[in-house]
């Protein structure tokens, strides 16, 4: 009798034990739960703060009254002349050399980037793949800046010296190599994924069917693949529209001129920004921050683009 | 049990003190200490006291701004402003009392002189035509240097030098080196379409030590502190040295002038209009890189 009761007693010590303990657990899953959501409302209060900071100061010179002075819009994106000092402010150059070294840099970019992704997943031996795939990823953390540097000491004294007719390495070209080079380990470390996540299953069909080696990765595996590889390269393409900092230090920066060949210079939506930020006060200021609207713009359509070329691709 | 437990709370203390540091690391911003600034350190001798009302030139900004900064923590009483418009309108508003003390980074044209202002350099400024070592070319005059950035010479052999076209490097556009430069050697807009942009005189003094046929021009300060990377020439037969600057046979260079009206002056204006002439106030002035006049 005494032993039970004990024994009852035990148990409803316990029991009060855990109810405690249950207490304080909801207590902190709710404590969790907010920080989770003010973490969340970060993300997205910046996003809104960034926007809205842009456009703002971006969109005043194409009102009319504002007391910086105004701009037409259409003289600003179709402008061939970039002159503050004799307020002419055209940024249609730039958007042509922006678009050409994103597109050139995809040309190289991504099919090396795919086919070493294929190389490390399927053909390589697990000693070489692993040889390999550290320096990829080395790669993708290598400082912007420090790519503009070696494009600066490197890059661009080869193409004056050994490719550019015009004596001149800052130029298209420089530029176009140093972002295929930047795009690389984004492009390879996820098409290796999308490649490796591919059932074993379709290999061994194809295997069976006596495809060969080449004919079960390129009519196979890669259009198994396919989706996973493309979100690889619109997030390179990303990496290579948004870069700065490497791409300054080879362009060039011309106040004025569509590049005609690739050894032309070429100033950048975002290295205008950038260059002349220091200075700038008042009209040329804002038209700045215009350019910023600009590339916003330009990288959201970019983006669309990207996801709706991408939706087709896998719907198919 | 216990561990589990007081690691849970250990990083719930830690996390609710990271969000709240996020949060007041965003929303707290610090005032600027911008223009206005009253020094609070030791004590001046004489207490002087007042606002110190500047403004005009953005080139001479930086050395005027650090001698108001000298001068201030010396008489800690003072504060100041410096509204960087540009010569043009500070000489303006110096003229009609908007600033008691307006500074140009240019000699005084003959209007503005007019209007009986007293006006004194007080310190000079130089921009060395930089090239690289290898280039044989050790001098240019005016006229060539005009030629080339206008785009009408355009191949080292027709200055002297080897059979290479030359490579054009500016400022990017709002600089106060460049204004200056432009201005001096006369080829205001006229910049050849295609030269090559870059920001800041550290940058140029970089792309000239590297690329052989190219030309830039630089602040003097930036010349002496790569004088092993870049050669800078001969500009119509003087040396870009300070002596030179000072003697007026380098050319490209600018005086910082100080202009105001005497009877607009205020106690703490006065002692700063003395101040930038004695050592020290010459020496803040040389800090910020500027020649000194004396």
């Amino acid at each position: 009798m005494v032993s039970q009761e004990i024994i009852k007693k035990e148990n409803k010590d316990v029991d009060n034990a855990i109810l405690k303990e249950n207490r304080k657990q909801t207590i902190l899953d709710k404590l969790f739960h907010i920080v989770f959501l003010l973490c969340a409302c970060m993300a997205v209060v910046a996003v809104f703060a960034i926007t809205i900071f842009i456009f703002s100061k971006g969109l005043q010179p194409f009102i009319p009254g504002n007391e910086e002075g105004t701009y037409s819009f259409i003289k600003f994106i179709t402008g061939l002349e970039w002159k503050p000092s004799q307020n002419i402010y055209g940024i249609g150059y730039m958007i042509i050399a922006s678009i050409y070294a994103t597109v050139g840099a995809i040309v190289i970019g991504v099919p090396i980037g795919i086919l070493t992704a294929v190389f490390i997943a399927e053909i390589a031996s697990p000693r070489i793949a692993d040889i390999v795939r550290p320096m990829i990823e080395l790669l993708a953390g290598i400082p912007s800046v420090l790519y503009g540097v070696f494009g600066f000491a490197v890059i661009v004294p080869f193409v004056r010296n050994y490719i550019s007719p015009f004596q001149l390495g800052d130029s298209l070209l420089s530029v176009i190599l140093i972002l295929s080079i930047m795009i690389l380990p984004t492009i390879i470390s996820v098409s290796e994924t999308a490649i490796r996540a591919v059932p074993k299953s379709y290999k061994e069909g194809a295997y069976g069917l006596g495809a060969t080696k080449m004919e079960v990765i390129f009519r196979t595996i890669l259009p198994a693949a396919k989706s996973g590889i493309l979100a690889g390269v619109v997030l390179g393409i990303g990496r290579a529209i948004g870069e700065t900092m490497a791409v300054i230090l080879v362009a060039g920066n011309p106040e004025s001129g569509i590049p005609r060949t690739i050894y032309d210079q070429v100033r950048l939506i975002t290295n205008n920004i950038v260059l002349e930020q220091g200075y700038a006060e008042g009209l040329h200021e804002e038209m700045l921050f215009s350019t910023g609207v600009v590339l916003f713009l330009f990288i959201m359509i970019i983006n669309i683009i990207l996801n709706k070329i991408r939706s087709k691709v896998v719907e198919k | 049990m216990f561990k589990n437990k007081f690691s849970k709370k250990l990083v719930l203390v830690l996390s609710v003190a990271l969000i709240i540091g996020l949060f007041t690391a965003c929303g707290g911003k610090q005032q600027p200490s911008d223009n206005t600034s009253s020094g609070n350190s030791e004590p001046a001798e004489k207490a002087i006291t007042g606002l110190i009302n500047s403004g005009g030139s953005t080139s001479v900004e930086k050395a005027a701004k650090k001698a108001l900064e000298e001068f201030t923590a010396l008489n800690p009483g003072v504060t100041y402003e410096y509204d960087a418009t540009g010569s043009s309108t500070g000489m303006k508003n110096a003229a009609d009392g908007t600033y008691h003390i307006g500074f140009a980074s240019r000699e005084l044209k003959d209007s503005e002189k007019e209007t009986g202002m007293t006006y004194k350099p007080i310190a000079l400024d130089g921009v060395a035509v930089a090239v690289n070592p290898e280039n044989g070319v050790n001098e240019l005059t005016i006229e060539q240097i005009q030629a080339i950035y206008k785009g009408e010479i355009t191949n080292w052999s027709e200055v002297g030098g080897e059979d290479s076209g030359i490579v054009v490097v500016s400022r990017e556009n709002g600089s106060g080196t460049r204004g200056a430069f432009e201005e001096i050697v006369g080829f205001e807009d006229e910049l050849v379409d295609g030269a090559i942009i870059k920001d800041g005189n550290g940058n140029i003094a970089t792309y000239v030590a590297e690329e052989k046929n190219a030309i830039g021009y630089i602040s003097f300060t930036t010349l002496n502190s790569n004088s092993d990377k870049v050669k800078g020439l001969d500009v119509s037969g003087a040396e870009p040295t300070v002596e030179n600057v000072q003697k007026g046979s380098y050319k490209i260079s600018r005086p910082f002038n100080m202009a105001y009206n005497e009877e607009n002056l205020n106690e703490a204006e006065k002692a700063f209009a003395e101040f930038l002439f004695t050592d020290e106030g010459q020496n803040s002035l040389e800090d910020a890189g500027a020649i000194k006049v004396k």
